[in-house]
């Protein structure tokens, strides 16, 4: 574990972006992806695909049109690294889609920036800009004659769902945000059935990384099957809530101890898709292959009432499901039901082992990924504090005793 | 001549599509601006972006029924979205919800009788370290206390109005 990579400072600080891209374009097409599949680099949105594998099987792809599409639509509850990285690394990011563009033989670039950070808009527009004038983007890119690339922003209105990246290519052909089936995966019938790639702000920063230090630099960090750092969004009940960068590997507890959060009872880990992790699992480690997350850290104090944080999780979910397939959208109904008899204190064990069941069936039968996590929350919580669930007085009902009491 | 608010929609919408291309992907772009300029996308925008784009008005009725930003019932000038996820709902949204409805005097989802003030939900606006977070049209407020919520409504109002009027006249 390289401590010098923990800790506010991000790495993306004090990488040069016009290097990364010059050594990149001095490389064959083949010689990038080779360079990006040595580094291990895996998705940085919480799926974990590998990126080398995405940008060869679209480099394959024949077609008249490829599209690179960066998924800024960072909608994740506790996730808001790619915020940061798009205020203050937005070079690094926009010339990770030039060195995508290069190397999957795709001349459009599109960042789909969700619409909760329309005030970014502007200033990215402006480094777009800066970036067309200085040759980075445009008909021939740093002068190498037939290499066009230009990036376009677009816009998203409000869904959580279109993080999904079929779904964000619905939205950009100006649908619903409602998933797809797949396959067909986008990097062979992606935006307008053409090839696409869609990778994460992150990802696009470290391909930048990788270019300016080198493959061996990013897989030494990090874990066996984990390579790289990670940057997390860390915020809830501790002191120094904010954005991280850590190797990944690093356990629950150090990134607590990091992050002010000692005496946490739970941490949720990946967001509301992601999974609640109790304190007697603090020695797990954050990584693809232990917890996986595509960032977001949120910490439980000693006081918090995880049926709360259940009820905020299915609210979420109840608001945010596509309403195409029945096991999301009904599904999520009914386990919020649940939570709020538990709360009343009028769920049985049997019907609460029901919504257990019925949470398992969700994560086999819903079409897409926000369905199959949708009762994560749910089921960790459940599984560790079942007994802090069960039982529970109605407040009205334990006034009444308690008045009952007092009385001479 | 007096421009109809309905004849100045038709011009935009053309503007919109020609500029931006008669295509469906345009779709999402051209009602971003219809409500951004119009506060909605009523039905009269939506069966006009319809015969721009050639496609069918339930089609583009589809579309604006799906996204939280697009409304189909006119929405006051200042839309105050309160991100009520769990970091937020934390670090104290609560309080902040309580005020907003009684300085606004209106309830979630509902807009002020004079059309200044819409008050939305919203789902995590990724400002989940520094909680409770407002976003006020597009413009973001973090670690929003109920005190602030007063000054966060002045200052909106001073952008229009009797106000913004004697500021401008004072500029010119």
């Amino acid at each position: 574990m390289i401590a010098a990579s923990l800790g506010n400072k991000l790495t993306f600080s004090e990488v040069a972006p016009d290097v990364a891209l010059a050594r990149a374009l001095q490389m064959s097409r083949p010689e990038i992806i080779a360079e990006i599949s040595a580094a291990q680099l895996k998705g940085r949105g919480g799926a974990g695909f590998p990126t080398g594998v995405k940008w060869n099987l679209a480099a394959a792809a024949r077609s008249d049109a490829k599209y690179v599409i960066c998924n800024a639509d960072e909608g994740e509850p506790g996730t808001f690294k790619d915020r940061v990285i798009l205020s203050e690394h937005a070079d690094l990011v926009f010339t990770g889609m030039t060195i995508g563009g290069y190397a999957i033989g795709a001349s459009s670039g599109i960042l789909y920036l969700r619409g909760e950070y329309t005030y970014l808009r502007e200033r990215l527009q402006r480094v777009l800009a800066e970036r067309r004038k200085g040759g980075l983007l445009g008909r021939a890119i740093k002068g190498k004659p037939g290499l066009a690339f230009d990036i376009e922003i677009r816009m998203g209105s409000g869904a959580y769902v279109c993080g999904e990246e079929t779904a964000l290519i619905e939205s950009l052909e100006g649908h619903r945000g409602e998933p797809r089936n797949r396959p067909p995966f986008p990097v062979d019938t992606g935006f307008e059935h053409r090839p696409s790639i869609v990778n994460n702000v992150e990802t696009f920063a470290w391909v930048t990384c990788i270019f300016d230090k080198s493959a061996g630099w990013f897989k030494a960090i990090g874990t066996a099957r984990s390579a790289g750092p990670k940057v997390l969004s860390v915020s809830g009940d501790c002191a120094k809530p904010g954005v991280y960068e850590v190797p990944f590997g690093i356990s629950i507890a150090e990134l607590l101890d990091l992050v002010g959060g000692k005496g946490a009872r739970a941490v949720q880990i990946g967001g509301a898709s992601g999974v609640c992790v109790p304190s007697s699992d603090f020695h797990r480690s954050i990584a693809f292959e232990d917890v996986a997350t595509g960032g977001s850290v949120i910490v439980f104090g000693k006081e918090r009432d995880m049926l709360e944080v259940a009820h905020n999780f299915l609210e979420f979910f109840t608001e945010e499901s596509c309403g195409q397939c029945t096991p999301c959208r009904e599904g999520s109904r009914r386990l919020l039901d649940g939570v709020e008899q538990l709360h009343r204190g009028s769920c049985s064990t049997t019907h609460l082992d029901d919504l257990c069941a019925l949470g398992e069936t969700m994560q086999l039968a819903s079409k897409c990924g926000l369905g199959q996590s949708a009762p994560n929350v749910f089921l960790s919580i459940v599984a560790g504090f079942r007994n802090e669930l069960l039982g529970r007085v109605p407040a009205s009902q334990g006034a009444a005793e308690k008045a009952q009491k007092e009385l001479p | 001549m007096l421009i109809t608010e309905h004849e100045r929609l038709k011009q935009d919408i053309a503007i919109w599509s020609e500029g931006l291309g008669r295509r469906r992907s345009s779709l999402l772009p051209i009602l971003q601006a219809i409500q951004r300029k119009y506060h909605r996308v009523s039905n009269l925008a939506m069966q006009m972006v319809a015969d721009a784009l050639g496609i069918h008005p339930s089609e583009v009725h589809s579309v604006v029924s799906f996204y939280a930003f697009l409304d189909e019932r006119p929405t006051g000038r200042f839309v105050l979205r309160l991100c009520r996820t769990v970091s937020c709902h934390m670090a104290g949204k609560a309080r902040v919800a309580q005020q907003l409805r009684n300085d606004l005097q209106i309830q979630f989802g509902e807009t002020t009788p004079d059309g200044d003030f819409t008050l939305e939900w919203a789902n995590c606006l990724g400002m989940c370290d520094q909680g409770p977070a407002l976003l006020v049209n597009d413009e973001v407020h973090t670690k929003v206390t109920p005190a602030d919520v007063h000054h966060i409504i002045e200052s909106c109002r001073r952008t229009f109005g009797l106000h913004a009027r004697i500021a401008r006249e004072a500029r010119t």
